[in-house]
């Protein structure tokens, strides 16, 4: 019995994929065409900005931190790129000055979370509050309402399907590539003891203040790529965009098995938990609940869920 | 010298300079801002962002990184609930308080024990709570805006009722009294610090923290239900997004204050400064007539700064 609670202590992420099959089998019988390449796809289309910035803010928890700023960060990436792309007049040179100008502008906010928490020693969570309002403002002053289109050869590539898979499966899978590569890297087992045992991991002679910041970059590249998906999907510039992903990524997280006191946690959990928020609104909104409800029964699934995490990763 | 620092520093000192000079920019920008009654105005406003600054307040220096995102919703919940037991007659002023405040104390008594019991984070379990209310909100209203505040509530929020002050001004400042009694005059105010700033002290102590630390959560979701009765009263109606704009300035409220948000330390009545702090400047930032986004810059900005000054965290040291 032992053996099996310390098989499940490091492997959390199982019991989150548990729920997620269940899930899916609910879904597949409320809505019989859910495998088809095309549902599937348009499924993944919808939770893919949500399992990104997920990944991102896995790395920061793990750390002992939190980053609240994500969701404007990928506004502002989103601004930045539309307009980098008008600016440079379109065209496939065009589209890739605005794709780097997005990435930079990510790691450059996620730097400057990590600089302000890691090396002045701010409170994480009202400091990345203040650098979303921050982020917010900026996106607005690059583009004050929405609009802007980007060129078709933009969107066009996002939902076409490279080798006869869709660009967003692709996206999926070097997001997974990444995540395992940096899973085999040092760097993941400083950060874990960061967050863990901070004091410690700083007498043991790790220079914390650059791990805290790479953590924090990472979450900005991230965020950085659900922008360029977002803004594939939805082919235009919106300052506003991304209000819900700082809240949904932190539940996909904690859902995903990573404690959010830091110190334990991978990011392919937070991938399960993403997938699971997304199933849970995809179930409820296929279960033909009155419309009212649905939030209601949404709300209290995630409380549930939320709880049943912690509960069981407590448990072991 | 050090002694000069220590008391700019001091949080109190702070928000009250930094109330000055907003009250004096302001009047610089558009004469007639420091004037009596526009004073009584942003004191009004203040009053409502106080009030449930004052359960966050509770529940942050209880400790175990307590945070109370709930509120926004919870009050939301209090607007909605008592609109309809008001619908605009005065004899329906006590049953919309008892509704509001008794339905947002026993959500707020949920997530204290979320947290105590279930030991989820207090992030998540507010959070978590936060979309429930909301789901909550849009069944009993359907969505659209329901109930009418009394006559004489708008009055006692709008009105000037004693010395040229509205009533709500001194029900401010009785809470006011009443977190400085509860907090510095009851052994229940010294056993929330005691376990804001040594938990397992306080246990070994034989301090009952989980049942304290419920009826902190169950306090803040009351002091939300309240404010939300108040704020029916400062505009008339309800809708159920009214209280989200309370939120994350509420937590600010409580940092400005020099509220340590890793508990144990701070009182009410820097809150309430920071309170006045944060309406005023964000007045003062629509005075100034920038447009949308300079007016977040400089609140990003503000915060930013006021986190140099006293929200940082201890050094670590070998």
């Amino acid at each position: 019995m032992s053996a099996v609670a310390g098989f499940l202590r490091s492997r959390l992420w199982l019991v989150t994929l548990s729920a997620l099959m269940a899930l899916f089998v609910v879904n597949w019988i409320l809505q019989p065409n859910l495998v088809t390449p095309n549902v599937l796809k348009s499924n993944l289309s919808v939770f893919l900005p949500v399992i990104l910035v997920a990944i991102g803010q896995t790395y920061v928890v793990l750390g002992g931190d939190i980053d609240l700023s994500v969701g404007s960060i990928v506004a502002l990436v989103n601004v930045v790129t539309v307009s980098v792309i008008a600016a440079l007049g379109g065209g496939a040179g065009g589209v890739l000055g605005g794709i780097a100008a997005g990435l930079v502008v990510g790691i450059a906010c996620g730097l400057l979370n990590g600089a302000l928490v890691a090396l002045l020693r701010f409170q994480a969570i009202v400091t990345t509050f203040a650098t979303g309002i921050i982020f917010g403002g900026l996106a607005l002053m690059v583009l004050p309402t929405a609009g802007l289109p980007v060129p078709a050869e933009y969107w066009r590539t996002y939902g076409s399907s490279p080798l006869g898979l869709p660009v967003v499966l692709w996206v999926l899978i070097a997001a997974l590539v990444i995540v395992a590569v940096i899973a085999g890297r040092p760097f993941i087992k400083h950060l874990a003891a960061a967050g863990g045992q901070r004091a410690a991991a700083f007498q043991t002679g790790l220079k914390l203040a650059q791990i805290r910041i790479l953590a924090y970059a990472l979450c900005g590249l991230f965020a950085a790529f659900a922008s360029l998906c977002l803004t594939g999907e939805t082919a235009s510039g919106d300052p506003l965009m991304g209000r819900t992903l700082a809240l949904a990524s932190i539940s996909a997280v904690v859902l995903g098995g990573t404690a959010l006191a830091g110190g334990s946690g991978s990011a392919f959990g937070s991938v399960l938990g993403a997938l699971v928020l997304g199933m849970i609104g995809n179930v409820i909104f296929f279960a033909g609940l009155p419309f009212d409800y649905q939030t209601l029964i949404q709300g209290l699934i995630t409380l549930l869920a939320l709880a049943g995490g912690v509960l069981v990763a407590r448990r072991n | 010298m050090n002694r000069i620092k220590t008391i700019l520093t001091d949080p109190l000192v702070l928000a009250a300079l930094s109330i000055l000079v907003l009250l004096a920019m302001g009047e610089v920008l558009s004469p007639g801002f420091a004037r009596g009654d526009q004073i009584i105005r942003l004191l009004v406003v203040s009053a409502i962002l106080g009030m449930v600054a004052a359960g966050q307040s509770l529940v942050v220096i209880g400790g175990r990184e307590g945070i109370d995102l709930s509120v926004g919703a919870l009050i939301s919940l209090g607007a909605v609930l008592a609109g309809n037991a008001m619908s605009g007659n005065d004899g329906g002023i006590l049953p919309a308080i008892l509704v509001a405040g008794g339905v947002t104390f026993v959500i707020g008594l949920i997530n204290g024990l979320g947290v105590t019991l279930l030991r989820i984070p207090p992030l998540v379990m507010t959070l978590g709570m936060t979309g429930v209310v909301q789901g909550g909100l849009i069944v009993l209203s359907r969505g659209i805006p329901s109930g009418n505040a009394a006559p004489s509530l708008m009055g006692f929020v709008n009105r000037p009722l004693l010395l040229g002050l509205p009533g709500v001004l001194f029900l401010w400042a009785l809470l006011g009294l009443g977190m400085w009694f509860l907090l510095r005059r009851t052994q229940l105010g010294y056993a929330i610090y005691a376990m804001g700033s040594n938990e397992r002290a306080a246990v070994l102590t034989g301090l009952p923290v989980r049942l304290i630390r419920t009826l902190l959560y169950g306090l803040s979701g009351l002091l939300a239900g309240v404010t939300g009765v108040v704020v029916i009263g400062y505009t008339g109606n309800s809708f159920v997004s009214v209280g989200d704009q309370y939120v994350l300035p509420s937590v600010i409220a409580v940092v400005i204050g020099g509220i340590s948000l890793a508990g144990g330390s701070g009182n009410y009545f820097g809150v309430m400064l920071g309170a006045i702090a944060l309406t005023l400047l964000q007045s003062v930032l629509t005075t100034l007539q920038l447009e949308f986004w300079g007016r977040q810059l400089i609140f990003g900005a503000v915060l930013l700064l006021l986190m140099l000054l006293y929200g940082r965290t201890k050094q670590l040291r070998v």
